[in-house]
């Protein structure tokens, strides 16, 4: 690619950026260790989250025209040295994972203060992060085998994190475990079909492979490297038979915790998939063997209808808004499996909106627990006349977890209906509107015994303390925002979707 | 004031007087004069605009876009003033006969009472001057979302029930029919304004047509068509003022605008009559008509059976749309005002009813007349404007869908709408005959039930409106001409 030549040396900062992107957190996490104060800790995960906020919107900025960035890292030029790779998709999906991270880190301040004892709190910001570093580093890198090396970092720090809430409940340990078998198992898989397709190229470039990969489909060292690499992702992305771990693993994670991997965990998984899928194999490759009609599209509804059926049975708010998050993973799935570029560009909008979305619910959630209830909907009884606001963020969550005009869920819905419609698939249109309305279902169940029902008083509670009502707010403001102005998303992911639907990264 | 400026504020003053309500609590007297001036400069506001405009319509203002293609964008056309003009007017009344019930009654939460009543009007202006679906599905939902603390307001199982049915049922069938309408009616027309003569023309066809109309009748279940009228019932666990103002006028008629909008503006009713798309639709309004009076013959409850009463009227509206000929449409927009006036009259008496005695049944109100007079005449006269007898308004609206029905040789149609009148007569004037010929008769003097003046004027002036419609539907017929002629 000749539009790279000038980049091979970096003279400014601002070249640099992308390596910054992953560099900073990683620096930041054992220097939180090493000075081993746990303020000093929080302020050095907030500071280099903000760096990153910074950084990556300005990348989304630079992309968002279309433009792909390309950073040599040591200034070896790719395919030999390992070539950083910033596109539309790739931008949004920093965007997502630093602004979460950067909303999450305020309110985590008080909430790990009740969960985890003081002494751990420093390895806490650590390991925090290096999930941060990792999840940056998945969609920041165009190198296939650094993909591997980035989930695995963002792995293994999960697995800590999540173990982490034990101190609430000892049953984090044994989700954390869960989530430790199934992960390294999806990790081996995704290795292994790395390595098939490395026999079958000979290079680790995500554009390299991808045009050596053409006109070898047929081989079925290439396909079986799919395959792995599709279930491996699958895992990761609890993909609806895959999915056992995550409900477990989002209840008993620390409030913050949750509400972090919740938006973004799952969202950089379908961005690999998405990179995958449509970069590294064409679309063409992906319709010959009929993936979409027969895998992806039947898994994607089932998830919804199967998830959102189970959520409404849940007596535990926590584990109604993990079965949800399964489900709305599934609305993303359908977005793909319809493959057409208005069903991408939903796809590509639902991770951003739904990563807001859940954040929010997932932060109020924690909220409740915080102010000495439980997260069983019969603890929460009520609640609504004693934390108002939170009560009100949560319903604005919910909201746009429904799909009401005006949120931001509202116009992934939109666009998804849309998509199904215009290629005519009527069932489809059906299924979206019919997982909405069960949707409707398990929301208005907790909204009722949060306002509707008398209050318990057993325990007297009082409003969530400000430094965490500020970041819940702020989640709920985003999803109404973007829900009414939605051009820079919209923008941005109509770029991503035109460039996979083309079978590219970034360049159309 | 530029009319376009109106039109911002009639949807901001009403959003104001609801912060005003949350925030002012210890100052009830304050909070509602607020309000009560909110809407009255609301109803200016919506006058200047009729003075403005009159009864031409007006270029899109676009508000914002959030997405290409879809903006939140505002118009004034003269059915949608119209309907602004009754909402705001009558929420004038309501509030002063909200402000009497709700203080006699002893009910609690008057701050978010009003505060959800408030929002509810500012909701109900922008789906009156929405210039397209999408904004006046955002305004629909927003609707539906605001009027369900009015009706779980009680809190008691009973309300939440009734809340749960209404709120399942109306967010069902927009999100589960109505949203896939908007969309593929997106997809295929490329735009969603209002324009006049339709957008669907040329771009639908068969048996399609009748099937898109199918999404948006039953997924506009404001309109309540059976068999999706089941939470207008429900929703009359409210307080009185709100199954006034919200569930006699200002929801069903949101439904039943949204309706006329989408066979005037989106099909065209000349489209809609050479399709004979909705042939279907006026059998089934027809159903609907006689189905729920003969429910409502069977409910003691008085506020079931005006609930019951409600569903069949408003399928008359339906049914105008149905006809697809002129007269049926302009028998329609006019049957909005004359069915709002009357029906609000007999919910605000038998709120009065309510709040004097605590009696909810029919059968318990024998001899009541000789002691609320005035309540009693208000409904009988509420009642005649239903029924369809002059010179009450509801007179001339039958008379015009009669004709509309005549225009499309349909005899049957014009029998249902003769019995259905036969149906009313059955079921409304009993009430008024037990309230004053019933019960035992003494001749001691007894003291007047009647509440406070703020409980039995505002009945009294609507019955009174009811009268002065009659004279003046010409008018408002003239106003409305310019929706079914096209230029």
């Amino acid at each position: 690619m000749s539009l790279e030549a000038p980049h091979n040396l970096a003279f400014s900062l601002s070249d640099h950026l992308p390596i910054l992107q992953v560099l900073i957190p990683f620096i930041a996490a054992p220097l939180a260790v090493v000075i081993g104060n746990r303020i000093i800790a929080w302020w050095l995960a907030f500071i280099s989250s903000v760096i990153s906020l910074l950084i990556a919107t300005t990348l989304l900025g630079k992309v968002i025209d279309g433009s792909v960035i390309s950073y040599q890292i040591g200034g070896w030029a790719p395919p030999l040295g390992i070539e950083y790779r910033v596109d539309s998709l790739s931008a949004l999906i920093l965007f997502l994972v630093t602004l979460v991270s950067t909303i999450i880190l305020p309110y985590a301040y008080k909430s790990i203060n009740f969960e985890i004892p003081k002494e751990q709190h420093t390895l806490f910001y650590a390991a925090y992060l290096l999930c941060l570093t990792g999840l940056l580093g998945v969609a920041v890198t165009g190198d296939a085998f650094n993909v591997f090396v980035f989930l695995e970092i963002s792995s293994l720090s999960t697995y800590v994190l999540i173990a982490q809430g034990s101190y609430r409940d000892k049953r984090a340990l044994t989700a954390a475990f869960d989530y430790l078998i199934m992960g390294t198992i999806g990790a081996t898989f995704f290795v292994i079909g790395i390595g098939f397709l490395y026999m079958a190229t000979g290079t680790l470039n995500m554009v390299d492979m991808s045009n050596l990969i053409k006109g070898q489909e047929s081989l079925s060292t290439v396909r079986s490297g799919f395959v792995f690499i599709v279930i491996g992702i699958g895992l990761k992305l609890a993909i609806f038979p895959l999915h056992f771990w995550l409900p477990r693993a989002y209840t008993y994670a620390p409030s913050a915790i949750t509400a972090f991997l919740a938006a973004t965990a799952t969202k950089v998984a379908v961005y690999m998939l998405l990179r995958f899928m449509f970069t590294i194999f064409h679309p063409n490759f992906l319709s010959k063997i009929s993936i979409f009609e027969y895998i992806i599209l039947p898994l994607a509804i089932m998830a919804m209808f199967s998830a959102s059926v189970i959520a409404v049975f849940q007596s535990d708010f926590k584990k109604l808004l993990a079965y949800s998050s399964i489900a709305q993973i599934g609305y993303i799935l359908l977005g793909i499996g319809l493959m057409s570029e208005t069903s991408l560009t939903a796809a590509v909008i639902h991770i951003f909106n739904h990563g807001i979305t859940k954040a929010v619910l997932f932060m109020g959630i924690g909220a409740y627990v915080l102010q000495g209830r439980g997260s069983f909907l019969s603890d929460l009884e009520g609640i609504g006349k004693v934390m108002p606001w939170t009560s009100a963020a949560i319903v604005v969550g919910f909201l746009s977890l429904i799909g009401v005009p005006g949120t931001v869920g509202f116009i992934s819905k939109w666009f998804l209906v849309k998509s199904a419609l215009e290629i005519g698939w009527w069932p489809v249109a059906i299924a979206i509107v019919l997982t909405s309305l069960l949707a409707v279902i398990y929301c208005w169940r907790v909204i009722e015994t949060i306002y509707f029902k008398p209050l318990l008083s057993k325990k007297l509670t009082a409003e969530t303390p400000i430094s965490m009502l500020l970041p819940i707010w702020v989640g709920a403001l985003a999803c109404i925002y973007f829900g009414l102005n939605t051009e820079a998303i919209m923008t941005t992911s109509q770029m991503a979707a035109k460039s996979l639907y083309a079978g590219s990264f970034g360049s159309l | 004031m530029e009319t376009n400026t109106a039109i911002l504020l009639s949807i901001i003053i009403p959003l104001l007087a609801a912060i005003c309500n949350i925030y002012i609590k210890k100052h009830p007297n304050l909070r509602d004069s607020i309000t009560l001036i909110s809407s009255i400069l609301t109803f200016l506001n919506v006058c200047i605009i009729l003075y403005n405009v009159g009864n031409n319509t007006t270029d899109t203002m676009i508000l914002f876009s959030v997405a290409s293609g879809l903006t939140i964008s505002f118009h004034v056309e003269p059915l949608g003033l119209l309907f602004a003009l009754l909402a705001s007017g009558l929420w004038i009344v309501t509030h002063i006969y909200g402000v009497g019930y709700m203080r006699k009654n002893k009910e609690e939460n008057h701050g978010r009472f009003f505060a959800c009543f408030s929002l509810a009007i500012a909701s109900v202006m922008g789906i009156a001057f929405s210039s397209n679906l999408f904004t006046l599905f955002f305004f629909y939902e927003a609707l539906t979302l605001t009027t369900y603390p009015l009706v779980a307001h009680k809190g008691s199982s009973e309300a939440l029930k009734g809340a749960r049915t209404y709120f399942g049922i109306l967010i069902g069938t927009s999100i589960g029919l109505q949203l896939i309408a908007i969309i593929w009616t997106l997809v295929i027309a490329g735009s969603l304004d209002f324009t006049r003569g339709g957008i669907l023309l040329g771009k639908i066809e068969g048996p399609l047509v009748a099937l898109l109309l199918f999404l948006y009748v039953f997924g506009i279940g404001k309109a309540a068509i059976m068999p999706f009228h089941r939470w207008l019932p429900a929703a009359m666990v409210a307080p009185t003022p709100v199954s006034a103002l919200l569930h006699a006028v200002a929801v069903v008629k949101a439904g039943v605008f949204t309706i006329l909008k989408v066979g005037i503006y989106i099909f065209g009713i000349d489209f809609l009559k050479e399709s004979g798309a909705s042939y279907w639709l006026m059998w089934l309004a027809a159903f609907t008509i006689i189905a729920a009076s003969l429910i409502a013959l069977t409910k003691d409850n008085l506020k079931a059976r005006l609930a019951y009463s409600t569903i069949s009227q408003l399928s008359y509206i339906t049914l105008g749309m149905a006809l697809a000929t002129s007269m049926g449409v302009l028998g329609a927009g006019l049957h909005i005002v004359m069915h709002a006036m009357g029906k609000i009259t007999l919910f605000m008496c038998a709120g009065s009813i309510y709040v004097a005695t605590h009696k909810t049944k029919i059968s318990e109100m024998n001899g009541l007349g000789r002691l609320m007079p005035i309540t009693f005449v208000a409904f009988l006269i509420g009642s005649l404007s239903i029924i369809g007898l002059p010179p009450l308004g509801g007179s001339w609206s039958k008379w015009l869908l009669i004709l509309g029905a005549a225009d499309r040789n349909q005899f049957l149609i014009i029998l249902v709408l003769i019995l259905s009148s036969l149906l009313n007569v059955a079921y409304l004037l009993p009430i008024f005959v037990k309230g004053f010929f019933l019960g035992k008769k003494d001749n001691t003097p007894h003291k007047s039930l009647e509440s406070s003046t703020l409980i039995w004027l505002p009945p009294a002036f609507t019955a009174f409106c009811c009268l002065v419609l009659f004279f003046v539907a010409d008018d408002i017929l003239l106003f409305l001409t310019p929706i079914v002629s096209l230029e």
